[in-house]
């Protein structure tokens, strides 16, 4: 079975899809993902896909799930590097993602991440006054 | 209208998917397709293959590359001998699926491309011809 690697980097996990994915593939990916949410406690995603050349409605619903999914396991997600060309097709393809954090490269990807994990912090340290 | 070159690719499962839009991102570039139209055609490739697996039963798709005058194209065509669509204008409705997608395939190929053309009747298949000029 084929698996698209997930890498552990302090409280986050980093996935660079680097394959042009079958759909099956994607599905994988998906579950996967939530185990090792789960596995690590890890806080927070980013799922790079700079090296993909087309997002199709397959890939964007994933993608979509992904987000959801890890909310509701208390990871913020957020999608980096997608590609100039990609983003032109998803939009007139009609999918927005809606609801899906995006940033444009990995770095800013971890800022955010980290702003968004200092908020949630805030919040804990404020309701337990 | 001429045909210049002709190909055609098997649609028989997800692996299938996945050649097929590497074919028609080669194609696409022999063309000289931007990047951008490129992708597009790629993705439109992509949702209508998966249509062809996933409720064709199956089928192929005819890469053809055109020239009509000094436009060079590329027309692909689609073709099931699965259940046919009962109802086209449902079928071309964004968000309505008769499968759990999204319902954007049929709608989302077509603002993809230049030319789009469904033919299809309940029980005799699906053809789908898409073309996009450079």
């Amino acid at each position: 079975m084929e698996h698209i690697p997930i890498l552990q980097m302090g409280e986050f996990l980093l996935v660079t899809i680097q394959v042009d994915m079958h759909d099956r593939l994607a599905l994988q990916l998906q579950d996967d993902l939530t185990n090792k949410i789960q596995a690590t406690g890890a806080r927070g995603v980013l799922l790079d896909i700079s090296a993909l050349d087309m997002v199709d409605s397959f890939i964007g619903r994933m993608i979509a799930n992904i987000s959801g999914m890890s909310r509701i396991l208390d990871a913020h997600t957020v999608l980096v590097g997608m590609q100039p060309s990609v983003a032109i097709t998803l939009v007139e393809l009609g999918l927005t993602l809606p609801g899906v954090k995006t940033a444009l490269n990995v770095e800013r990807g971890m800022a955010m991440l980290r702003s968004a994990m200092g908020a949630a912090e805030k919040a804990d340290v404020s309701s337990q006054d | 209208m001429s045909v210049v070159k002709t190909e055609t690719l098997e649609l028989r499962n997800e692996q299938d998917i996945v050649l097929a839009r590497q074919a028609v991102r080669r194609l696409s570039q022999a063309c000289g397709f931007s990047l951008v139209d490129q992708t597009k055609m790629v993705t439109a490739a992509s949702e209508l293959a998966r249509n062809t697996v996933t409720y064709g039963q199956g089928g192929t798709v005819l890469c053809e590359t055109i020239l009509d005058g000094a436009r060079t194209g590329l027309r692909l065509t689609f073709a099931d001998s699965g259940p046919g669509i009962a109802d086209v204008s449902l079928a071309m409705t964004d968000g309505w699926t008769s499968g759990n997608g999204l319902g954007m395939g049929l709608t989302g190929a077509k603002r993809l491309v230049n030319e789009f053309d469904l033919d299809t009747k309940p029980g005799s298949g699906t053809r789908v011809t898409i073309t996009r000029w450079k």
